[in-house]
């Protein structure tokens, strides 16, 4: 039953790290291969928090305010990327976000005061599942009241066309860097629900490959869609695990076989599954 | 002079050796991503894999008895070969989606290599011998191998090759024109797919030799494309992407930087002063050293 809480616990986790990608990949259309940095960068700064300067309060406070630390620290850090770094575009931005990724884990890892190259352990127990699905939910309503905002079309236009949306009269750099500010901090509250769920952080657990996990979870379910994300975080989370039950061959080649996917999505479906629509529960009689 | 001074500046002198010779394997290995994003706009993520490759098919050819030369010949030939088929398979047909599509493919090219690469030659670190026996010279406080200067010599013997293959061949010539514009040199009359498999196959080629070089600094393994590839790309963006000179003095900023870094203050941080120079770069001139820059048209 614990297995299937945890798989449960970390779906969960894993459609709030979607979203907030998709809001700085899918909505914004800026590319971003770092974005494990700013879930450990969340992640540790909570952990950092609630282990040595903790408040004398109830858990769920502290849980609470351990949020708010992962969000600042992972948004910070999503400023101190994003104004120099959004100025680059495409493949530029993707190399430099992967650097900087890089730098965090490099940073943790010989910060002696997490653990460094140990791992971090101790960290409380404050979070369970209804923490991380709340969580998960108030990113969800959040990412769909966006989609519908003017700040929300503004980051989507720029997407599309970014001179066009200059010249339209959208502010480039200020909307990007909020996007990347706001994706940002909510992968720092999945950190640290995450952290607070795990009770240990380990610096390999924010490597590239992370970063790249997360990534084909908003491809698979299509850049722009909310829904898309939140499928394709389930998918992606759930299909390893259900390979390792299968045994033998295919359970040794699992981690071939992601990769794969990708490759074949790519080909047959750059957009993702759902592209940039949403799925939903009545679906409207196509005119012919 | 102040005692201490002396040694400090023979210290220096020593990195910096080093880190010529670290950075002229950086640079073979940049050579390849410089060549193909010059040609097809495309950030060849499973590059470092072709190096691991081609490595690897050398370690396993020097198993089995093979001469040096031979392994060589044997990893560069995979590896190009390996490249080719990549790009026949995934690369092309995904050209004209985009470039995002092609980076993602790119990556998940890479990964799949990486697994594959465990998989199939096992986790262990294998090591390569050096390709001549080491001799180890003395000037004054600084060591300086037979081995650096060899490869210092074959990286500046490449260089020269590509330098006088895209100048003076007629297939040098045609990669120039499909790198400076694709449709117009196909209505040209040029094989422009023929032409970018071709690049593939050399800048796999050239990695391929990269990673049987590195034999005397560290041990081969599936993951070593990766770490090595970034390194390399970022080189190949310091100088300038495109540029096939820039690849070079990229790959020797980079290899000198680590060395002076993990020599005079922390070993652990080696991995990272690469991702700090592309930054500082991409802040002062996106375009890198030797780029120009390209205004973007409407």
């Amino acid at each position: 039953m614990d297995y299937y809480l945890q798989i449960l616990l970390i779906v969960g986790i894993f459609i709030t790290l979607t979203l907030s990608l998709n809001l700085i990949n899918g909505f914004c259309g800026q590319f971003s291969l770092g974005h494990a940095g700013f879930w450990g960068a969340g992640a540790y700064a909570s952990a950092l928090y609630s282990v040595y300067y903790a408040l004398p309060m109830t858990n769920s406070l502290n849980m609470l305010l351990a949020l708010i630390v992962g969000f600042i620290a992972a948004a910070l850090c999503g400023l101190l990327i994003g104004v120099p770094c959004l100025r680059l575009k495409g493949d530029y931005l993707a190399i430099a976000t992967l650097g900087f990724g890089e730098i965090v884990r490099i940073t943790i890892t010989m910060t002696e005061k997490v653990g460094g190259p140990r791992g971090f352990i101790n960290i409380p127990h404050w979070a369970n599942i209804y923490w991380v699905y709340t969580i998960a939910l108030i990113t969800i309503f959040f990412m769909f009241n966006l989609k519908r905002s003017a700040f929300g079309r503004a980051i989507i236009s720029i997407r599309e066309d970014e001179i066009a949306a200059e010249n339209m009269g959208v502010n480039l750099f200020k909307s990007k860097l909020f996007s990347f500010i706001i994706g940002a901090g909510i992968a720092g509250m999945a950190g640290a629900l995450f952290a607070h769920t795990q009770q240990f952080l380990h610096p390999s657990n924010f490597n590239f490959m992370w970063s790249v996990i997360i990534l084909v979870m908003v491809i698979l379910g299509g850049q722009g869609s909310v829904t898309g994300s939140v499928i394709g975080a389930i998918v992606l989370t759930i299909l390893p695990e259900f390979l390792r039950f299968v045994g033998g061959t295919i359970s040794e080649w699992r981690m071939t076989i992601f990769p794969i996917l990708l490759i074949v999505l790519m080909m047959s479906r750059p957009e993702g599954l759902f592209g940039a629509q949403e799925l939903r529960w009545r679906f409207k009689k196509e005119k012919a | 002079m102040n005692q201490n001074l002396t040694f400090f500046l023979w210290d220096c002198l020593q990195y910096l050796i080093n880190g010529i010779a670290q950075g002229s394997l950086y640079a073979l290995v940049a050579l390849g991503y410089t060549m193909v994003y010059g040609i097809i706009r495309l950030v060849n993520f499973a590059h470092g894999e072709f190096l691991m490759i081609g490595a690897m098919c050398g370690f396993y050819a020097l198993k089995f008895s093979l001469p040096m030369g031979a392994a060589i010949l044997v990893a560069m030939l995979s590896s190009g070969i390996i490249a080719v088929v990549v790009e026949r398979i995934v690369y092309r047909p995904i050209r004209a989606s985009g470039r995002i599509p092609a980076l993602i493919t790119a990556i998940g090219t890479s990964l799949f290599f990486q697994y594959f690469g465990q998989l199939t030659f096992g986790a262990d670190p294998k090591t390569i011998p050096p390709f001549i026996a080491e001799k180890i010279f003395n000037l004054g406080e600084v060591n300086v191998s037979n081995v650096q200067i060899a490869i210092f010599g074959i990286t500046f013997f490449v260089l020269i090759f590509l330098w006088w293959l895209t100048h003076f061949t007629k297939v040098g010539k045609a990669m120039r024109a499909t790198s400076f514009n694709l449709a117009a040199a196909e209505l040209m009359g040029i094989d422009t797919n023929k032409i970018i498999s071709f690049t593939f196959f050399l800048g796999a080629a050239i990695a391929g030799l990269g990673g049987m070089l590195m034999g005397y600094t560290m041990s081969i393994e599936p993951m070593m494309g990766m770490n090595l590839g970034t390194k390399a790309f970022v080189a190949a963006v310091v100088g300038g992407i495109g540029i096939i000179p820039g690849a070079a003095l990229g790959g020797f900023i980079i290899g000198i930087a680590e060395n002076l870094v993990a020599g005079l203050y922390k070993s652990s941080f080696r991995d990272g002063v690469s991702f700090f120079i592309l930054i500082i770069i991409l802040l002062v001139k996106p375009s890198g050293i030797l780029g120009k820059n390209i205004k973007e048209k409407v």
